[in-house]
């Protein structure tokens, strides 16, 4: 089992959270972990990516090559695009959220990024800001697109919950509850789009 | 014992501890700025009463470490690359003087620039010092190597140096715990002379430390930080440093590289070791994390020997950070490509915060200087060093720390009147206090805006030096006491402020203007923590 992820988004956006989240549950299975991630200036609302690779086996390096990457989950469209170069063209899969983080003046038209994204054979978008809201709260859009990569990402689902718990726990019952229907609200976005598919 | 998931930093920090550290001096820079803090975070370093609190400079902090080894106890100091240059000085002299306690020196290594002004290979510190260098290839090596550090520089009475590089410092992996180790009592070394370098005793210390170079070399091999791999195709070898070797080993998933490969993590590297790879091969292959120093010294001036590949012949490129990729396409194997980036894509770069005081400060800064010509701010490192980009564009130099107030001198004697040096509070205490003693020293017809937000901002919110002490400083050092103003960057202050930067703009001598208002970030963690404890005592 290994699994390369690229972590895309916006200093801010809570993709340590994730790339935490994700830890937590291969660790509570066993698994061996690297993640490299982006500290100091580039924190400040610029572009922010980190490199999680989860293996039953020994991990070299801390960077995932080029070309290599099983999946790249991004919070934020346009960042996706950033990291095309890196996705394995045989079997990767994108999951982003559709929702811009606009803090730059020549910010792209949002549907030409759906556009680019959408060429991929393999991809999940979603508005992840809708459906968090329906959840609760906006905050948690972070861990819907979680939820809507956790299908891929290899791992039992009850890991992520349990993660969600020992992360969150400490700020109480609200926060976990709330985080929790975001993974699943996520991750059902994925399981539909699956299901048609198919069919 | 469990595994720990910890950053490279956090490893080191890790090591430190158990290897019996009292000390940890360090002035804050990315990617080195976690250890300490793991330090001062850690609960087995409060139970053991180690020494965490910041530095005014990566100067100041090797002293004190140097202080701390003389008077016998484990001291670690921790600097970015160029915070090494900063504390040269007493880093080069500390080799002369020898270590009592053991002394371990950190410096991060930032290759590509993600956080700095240059990518310089803080190695040809070491080996300028003459040293003995570990270079950690992941987490478990960041550890171990930091304990083996401390035994080293004790066995040997000699400083050791931990080089570290930003995907190392700021990666996460599990890491095993040994025993810790106790805390050295305080003593004080046999020959109490031995760290006066006059002349007469410098001469001896030096021969002292060139008698050890030989036994440094050595300890390479015996600690197997040194250590030759075989394998069966001898047309090429290779030999990997520090992270370089992870990268290698990527590109063997699986299976046993087929060239001999010599992994260096420890230097100064023998000459016997290397010339057991040398002679097996054809050629040989360097991969190396940051400047070519193996690679230099394998070619010689000549460079007449077996053929040698590397940063050097272009084989990799000279600048920026390695990874799988370059390393492949080095070792000649096919690369896939991925799907190309779409042209849409834009940059992003950093900004300041919203609702960052700097935005109000060089706002009021801008609009004061329309009525001169442009290029007049000289400035410092610190996030305000982003208001060089668009919207603002305020400023026209970011060298080193504290140099905005030097420039500003030599640019105001050049004829730039009025000149202005732009500068934060942290970075002011770091490095500006001095310069600014020279401008008073020499009337110099200079503005300085020193931007107090009361934290050491860019590096995440660290204490400030200077806090509650500035006004009181650069009186001190002399500037007149009509010309040290205070305002408040807020936008409702604006054309308060600009007219208060306008009057001191037409003073031919030095003012200052201390912008005074809380970092964001620092403000908004304070607010948090306030409204948590509330929380608590009200349930």
């Amino acid at each position: 089992m290994k699994k390369d992820i690229i972590l895309a988004g916006v200093g801010g956006q809570g993709i340590l959270t994730i790339a935490t989240i994700i830890g937590t549950a291969a660790l509570s299975e066993g698994l061996q972990l690297k993640q490299a991630e982006v500290h100091g200036m580039s924190q400040r609302g610029g572009d922010v990516q980190s490199h999680l690779r989860i293996s039953s086996d020994p991990i070299a390096s801390d960077l995932i090559a080029e070309a290599s990457a099983d999946m790249i989950i991004s919070v934020e469209p346009m960042e996706s695009l950033r990291y095309f170069n890196m996705l394995n063209t045989e079997t990767g899969w994108l999951v982003s959220s559709m929702n811009p983080f606009k803090n730059i003046s020549n910010y792209p038209v949002v549907e030409d990024i759906l556009t680019e994204i959408w060429k991929l054979p393999r991809y999940v978008t979603l508005d992840a800001d809708k459906i968090a809201k329906e959840q609760g709260t906006v905050k948690a859009a972070n861990i819907v697109v979680l939820g809507a990569a956790v299908p891929f990402l290899g791992l039992k689902y009850s890991s992520f919950e349990d993660a969600i718990r020992k992360i969150f726990g400490r700020k109480g019952t609200y926060l976990v509850e709330v985080n929790l229907n975001a993974l699943k609200a996520g991750y059902d976005f994925t399981q539909e789009k699956l299901a048609k598919s198919k069919v | 014992m469990d595994k720990l998931l910890l950053l490279g930093d956090e490893a080191v920090a890790q090591g430190a501890i158990d290897a019996g550290l009292s000390g940890v001096y360090a002035y804050p820079g990315t990617p080195s700025t976690e250890i300490t803090e793991y330090i001062q975070a850690s609960k087995e370093a409060k139970g053991r009463n180690i020494v965490s609190d910041w530095s005014a400079n990566e100067k100041t902090a090797m002293e004190t470490a140097i202080g701390m080894s003389y008077a016998g106890k484990k001291a670690l100091v921790c600097m970015k690359h160029v915070g090494l240059n900063v504390a040269a000085d007493a880093f080069v002299n500390s080799a002369m003087t020898g270590a009592h306690g053991g002394l371990v020196v950190v410096s991060a290594d930032d290759p590509s620039m993600h956080s700095s002004q240059n990518e310089q290979d803080s190695r040809f510190y070491g080996k300028f010092a003459q040293i003995p260098v570990l270079e950690p290839s992941n987490q478990q090596e960041a550890y171990d190597m930091t304990r083996y550090a401390f035994d080293l520089s004790e066995k040997y009475g000699t400083p050791v140096m931990l080089r570290l590089t930003t995907r190392l410092s700021h990666s996460r992996a599990g890491i095993i715990r040994k025993e810790m180790k106790e805390q050295n009592k305080m003593s004080l070394p046999s020959d109490l002379k031995q760290f006066v370098l006059l002349p007469a005793i410098a001469r001896k210390r030096y021969n002292t430390l060139l008698a050890k170079q030989d036994a440094f070399a050595e300890e390479g091999i015996q600690s197997e930080n040194n250590i030759l791999i075989d394998g069966k195709d001898k047309s090429m070898g290779i030999i990997a440093s520090g992270i370089a070797y992870n990268y290698l080993l990527e590109n063997f998933p699986g299976e046993t590289i087929p060239y001999p490969v010599l992994k260096i993590s420890q230097y100064p590297v023998s000459k016997k070791v290397i010339k057991s790879l040398y002679d097996q091969v054809e050629s040989i292959l360097v991969l190396e994390e940051g400047y070519p120093i193996i690679e230099e010294g394998l070619r010689g001036i000549l460079d007449e020997g077996k053929t040698i590949k590397g940063r050097m012949d272009d084989t990799l490129p000279m600048a920026g950070e390695l990874n799988p990729r370059k390393v492949r396409k080095a070792l000649g194997m096919e690369t896939p490509e991925g799907y190309a980036i779409p042209e849409i894509l834009e940059g992003r770069p950093p900004l300041l915060c919203d609702g960052c005081p700097h935005w109000d400060s060089f706002g009021a800064l801008n609009e004061a200087l329309t009525s001169y010509s442009k290029g007049r701010v000289l400035s410092d490192i610190g996030c305000y060093t982003l208001s060089a980009l668009p919207p603002l564009n305020s400023i026209n130099s970011c060298v080193d720390m504290g140099a905005s107030i030097t420039m500003a001198i030599g640019a105001a004697e050049a004829g730039l009147v009025p000149a202005v040096a732009a500068i934060g509070d942290s970075t002011f205490t770091h490095s500006g206090m001095t310069g600014l003693l020279d401008a008073v020293n020499k009337k110099a017809p200079i503005t300085v805006l020193l931007m107090d937000n009361a934290t050491t901002g860019m590096t995440g919110g660290q204490d400030s030096a200077g806090f509650g002490k500035l006004e009181n400083i650069i009186l001190g050092l002399g500037v007149e006491q009509e010309h040290v103003r205070v305002i408040n960057p807020l936008r409702r202050h604006h054309d308060d402020n600009v007219n208060v930067f306008k009057e001191e703009l037409a003073f031919e001598g030095v003012s200052v203007i201390i912008a005074r208002r809380e970092c964001i970030q620092t403000l908004a963690r304070r607010m948090k923590q306030k409204h948590a404890k509330k929380e608590t005592a009200a349930s």
